[in-house]
């Protein structure tokens, strides 16, 4: 590799002192959390935590928050994939406004999100008590801990998607569109080629923060061990009841589906880059 | 300030962009750097500046060497292909930077700065453009702006990496003149680096052309023109006409091409150059010269009228092409698949065994 | 649907084309304000009109509790801190993963994104167990006299570390484009490294920082899971906001819980238009006026 000399920043001096700050911090910071967090896990060895996970109450857990991902997911997706198409493809009076309305559950605390659902479905919202009519409860059961986690993860694939698509703009399909592809064929043959890691990663993030959803859900859930205990609701009741290694089990659960998010987000980048 | 270059090599990994060059850059005078892409000009240039360090030789300024000096020090001006002009200042903050950063003893007052910035602005004319962005400037304004602001402390050696590389056509060639004019004024030492042959050949006292990381040949443009040294530049620098073929007995032969050639040469095969205006167009071949051609495409090209021709009876790689008068073609009115012949009156022969090539004349040979 | 069909009809005298080239407009606008009413707007009216429906002294008294308020201010100050460490170790971690090449790089640049990914209350019970008196840092700092976990300063570290990528990512494609030559030209002028740092570099990086430390602030203010593990949660003390709302309904006051999410969510939602706002005029000004 040739050196560049002549950018700022680049004397060895500098150069070392600044990598081997930042390491240090991040391996403090950042890299020490997820040790500990397998360290306890396995505090009573690889039976202890096989026991652990076997545990009837955490395997229910498990169940529910893949069930709440397997709604949560699909419907985030394609809400972002149509976000994102209009947004980038089109415009028309409103358009940025769309485009930052999406951010809003970015802001929104999670509490709030869960309050908002609560308020308007519970026994005292006006639709809680419409539904309630017809024997319809959404809160404190799992319809209520999906809508608030669609709420708290839609924006991940339409935010992962709008930047790619501004940038790589629309030639290519009005190209396709001249060549008389319908709309399917335009958006699966150009589109979805283009896109496909992009979209990829922010599946598997709207996955990640969909199953690792907590404070939203807790506000909604009631908790209730064996019905609508989430896996992160899970780890909580856990802890409180000092059982740290059956916590940290849990939680290391959800740690390796963080650790599989970062993989593909690692392997989506460098395929992207090369699309 | 004359620029001395000696024995500098610089490679990139694999890649040697620099192969041992020496050069002297003349004080006050316009050098061309002139090369195909990837022959190195722009590496030398940066190497001149100090923004690139060679990994052999020496840079000499009057004498003096600064290769080990930093780019801070060399006190260069240097203008960059995209003008890298700092987005976020305004003009006139862009042109004041270079004096605004020199160490508090050398800086000049406040005062003095706005004068001297201003007095730069007029030099480009664009001192109505002071408080503007450079996103809100036009190609060529951004271009005398980097001007400006690489002149502002004075250099003796102005830079520029092919300085009208962006622009379009007509822009072009009016910054063209108005920097000839500049420099004329001023007298410092320039270099810059292009592509294009012609800008090389309009602009400067003194053209490099470079290949593959070496110098190919150093000369005035005229000299160059008409006396290249070696294929590479001759067919770098214009439109060439090629009739490769076996000397045999003082004449040089392919299929149904020949010339009679007006000096004596050793038989051997070799290769005859002719620039389209070094060529005559006739219905008949000459005495010296059996050159048979069918006529390919006929264009009108502003003052001239420039006849494509396909070899019939021999081959060359390329097309011919010879220019005639507006006249010439409304007197014999030539069509396309047309027959004729063409006769040299100047040309330059390579032969596979001399180094250099030969210029022919065939003037006296006739009269 | 309609418009999809009108793309790509021939024209036809008296019926206005589609002027637009590609297909689907009119689904996709659709879907989305469908899905946009329904999971956003639909709730959030829902909060208006409750809180609306309180009367405004009601919901001054709510807010306005001497708690509440100290809570406002842990929140606020904590996710302050919590930003303020987060633009400086992201302006770090930003530029050394764009400017340096070593090895381990690929790995670090993966990591920045763990906070995004790791659940929030697993971050919670993680750092609440490293900085607790027994854990590996709570010991260590306990000998200088510092106390993390079940303090103030255990809400700065859970916020800081729940919004680390917003700084780095915010800044990191800005320093990639940054193109060399505006450095060298710099450079050639006679700047020193530090004026080149200074003058050009952070002019064009401050946006971005503001940005990426405006959005991290905004999380912080929100942040719930990581923060109860570790704050203590002590009335007056170590309460955050989100806590707060929580607490109320666990009361089940819900009154007072949505007077004080009506608070947090208008103020984040300034702070979102803020941030958006501003953001959109600096790039307009670098990009000609042309927005």
């Amino acid at each position: 590799m040739s050196s560049k000399p002549h950018r700022v920043g680049d004397g060895p001096v500098i150069r070392r002192t600044l990598i081997g700050l930042a390491v240090v911090l991040t391996v403090l910071f950042l890299f020490m959390p997820l040790v500990v967090i397998f360290t306890q896990a396995l505090a009573q060895g690889w039976a202890g935590y096989i026991g652990n996970i076997l545990d009837e109450y955490t395997l229910h857990a498990i169940g529910l928050t893949l069930f709440v991902a397997l709604l949560t997911v699909p419907l985030n997706t394609v809400f972002g994939v149509f976000l994102a198409w209009l947004v980038t493809r089109f415009s028309f009076p409103g358009r940025r406004l769309l485009a930052t309305l999406i951010d809003i559950p970015f802001a929104v605390s999670p509490v709030v999100a869960g309050l908002l659902y609560l308020l308007l479905y519970g026994s005292n919202g006006w639709a809680g008590q419409w539904l309630g009519q017809y024997d319809v409860e959404l809160m404190f059961a799992w319809p209520g801990i999906v809508m608030v986690t669609v709420f708290v993860t839609c924006p991940f694939v339409a935010r992962e998607l709008i930047p790619l698509m501004q940038q790589q703009g629309r030639d290519e399909e009005e190209a396709a569109v001249v060549l008389g592809a319908s709309g399917w064929q335009l958006f699966r043959r150009v589109t979805l080629p283009n896109i496909r890691w992009a979209l990829l990663y922010g599946v598997i993030l709207t996955n990640a923060r969909a199953v690792g959803e907590f404070g939203a859900v807790s506000v909604v859930s009631g908790s209730i061990r064996g019905e609508t205990n989430t896996l992160p609701l899970h780890v909580e009741l856990l802890y409180q009841d000092q059982n740290i290694v059956g916590a940290f089990t849990a939680a290391s659960l959800l740690a390796g589906i963080a650790l599989i998010t970062l993989a593909v987000k690692t392997i989506a980048e460098w395929r992207q880059s090369r699309v | 300030m004359t620029i001395e270059i000696d024995g500098i090599n610089k490679s990139f990994g694999q890649f040697q962009a620099l192969r041992d060059i020496d050069l002297t850059i003349p004080d006050g005078q316009l050098t061309a750097l002139l090369g195909p892409s990837g022959s190195g000009k722009t590496t030398l240039l940066r190497s001149i500046a100090g923004l690139e360090n060679p990994d052999r030789g020496r840079i000499l300024f009057s004498g003096e060497d600064v290769t080990g000096l930093h780019v801070r020090e060399r006190r260069v001006g240097f203008v960059f292909q995209h003008y890298a002009l700092f987005r976020h200042m305004t003009v006139s903050e862009n042109v004041a930077f270079g004096l605004k950063v020199l160490p508090r003893r050398e800086r000049p007052s406040k005062r003095e700065i706005r004068r001297r910035v201003h007095e730069l602005l007029e030099m480009v004319q664009l001192d109505h453009l002071a408080g503007r962005y450079p996103a809100q400037l036009s190609g060529g304004q951004k271009q005398r702006i980097a001007l400006a602001r690489a002149m502002a402390r004075r250099p003796e050696i102005l830079l520029l990496d092919e300085p009208f590389g962006a622009l379009d056509a007509k822009v072009r060639k009016e910054l063209r003149r108005w920097l000839r004019s500049l420099h004329d004024e001023l007298h410092f030492t320039s270099v810059f680096v292009t592509h294009d042959q012609e800008e090389a050949l309009e602009l400067s006292d003194q053209v490099v052309v470079m290949r593959q990381g070496g110098v190919e040949q150093v000369d005035s443009p005229l000299a160059l023109y008409s006396q290249p040294e070696s294929r590479f530049v001759f067919n770098f620098l214009g439109q060439v006409n090629a009739l490769p073929g076996a000397i045999s007995g003082g004449v040089l032969r392919q299929g149904d091409a020949w010339v009679r050639l007006p000096e004596s040469c050793d038989d051997d095969d070799a290769e005859l150059y002719l620039r389209p205006h070094e060529v005559r167009l006739t219905q008949e071949p000459s005495r010296d010269a059996h050159l048979p051609f069918r006529i390919e495409a006929i264009n009108v090209i502003g003052a001239e009228v420039r006849v494509e021709l396909r070899p019939d009876g021999w081959e060359s790689q390329e097309l011919w092409e010879v220019g005639i008068t507006h006249s010439a073609f409304n007197a014999r009115q030539p069509k396309r698949g047309d027959r004729c012949y063409a006769v040299p009156d100047v040309g330059h022969l390579f032969c596979d065994h001399l180094s250099e090539p030969k210029t022919l004349s065939w003037y006296e040979a006739a009269g | 649907m309609a418009d999809t069909d009108q793309s790509v009809r021939p024209r036809r005298a008296g019926v206005p084309v589609s002027r637009r080239v590609l297909p689907g407009f009119g689904l996709s606008l659709g879907v989305t304000l469908f899905f946009i009413s329904l999971v956003l707007l639909l709730p959030i009216s829902g909060l208006v009109i409750h809180t609306a429906g309180m009367g405004w002294e009601k919901f001054w008294f709510v807010v306005t509790d001497p708690r509440v308020v100290a809570s406002y201010k842990v929140t606020v100050l904590a996710a302050l801190a919590a930003s303020l460490f987060n633009c400086v170790f992201g302006l770090l971690m930003a530029w050394v993963l764009v400017r340096y090449e070593f090895p381990g790089k690929r790995l670090l640049d993966a990591i920045m994104d763990l906070p995004f990914a790791l659940p929030t209350a697993v971050a919670g019970i993680t750092l609440a167990t490293l900085f607790s008196e027994n854990g590996w840092y709570g010991r260590f700092l306990a000998e200088f006299g510092i106390e993390v976990a079940y303090t103030p300063l255990g809400i700065v570290v859970a916020m800081a570390f729940t919004s680390v990528p917003f700084v780095v990512r915010t800044v990191q494609p800005v320093l990639e484009e940054l193109p060399p030559e505006d450095e060298e030209a710099a450079v050639s002028l006679g700047a020193s490294d530090w004026t080149v740092f200074r003058r050009i570099l952070f002019p064009v990086l401050w946006p971005a920082l503001v940005t990426g430390g405006g959005l991290s602030f905004a999380r912080s203010l929100g942040e719930y899971g990581a923060v109860v593990f570790i704050a203590g949660n002590s009335p007056y003390v170590s309460e955050v906001i989100s806590l707060m709302i929580f607490v109320r309904l666990e009361e089940y006051d819900f009154a007072a819980a949505s007077a004080i999410a009506s608070v947090v969510m208008g103020a984040s939602l300034l702070l979102l238009l803020a941030i958006n706002v501003w953001q959109g005029r600096y790039l307009k000004r670098l990009h000609g006026g042309r927005g």
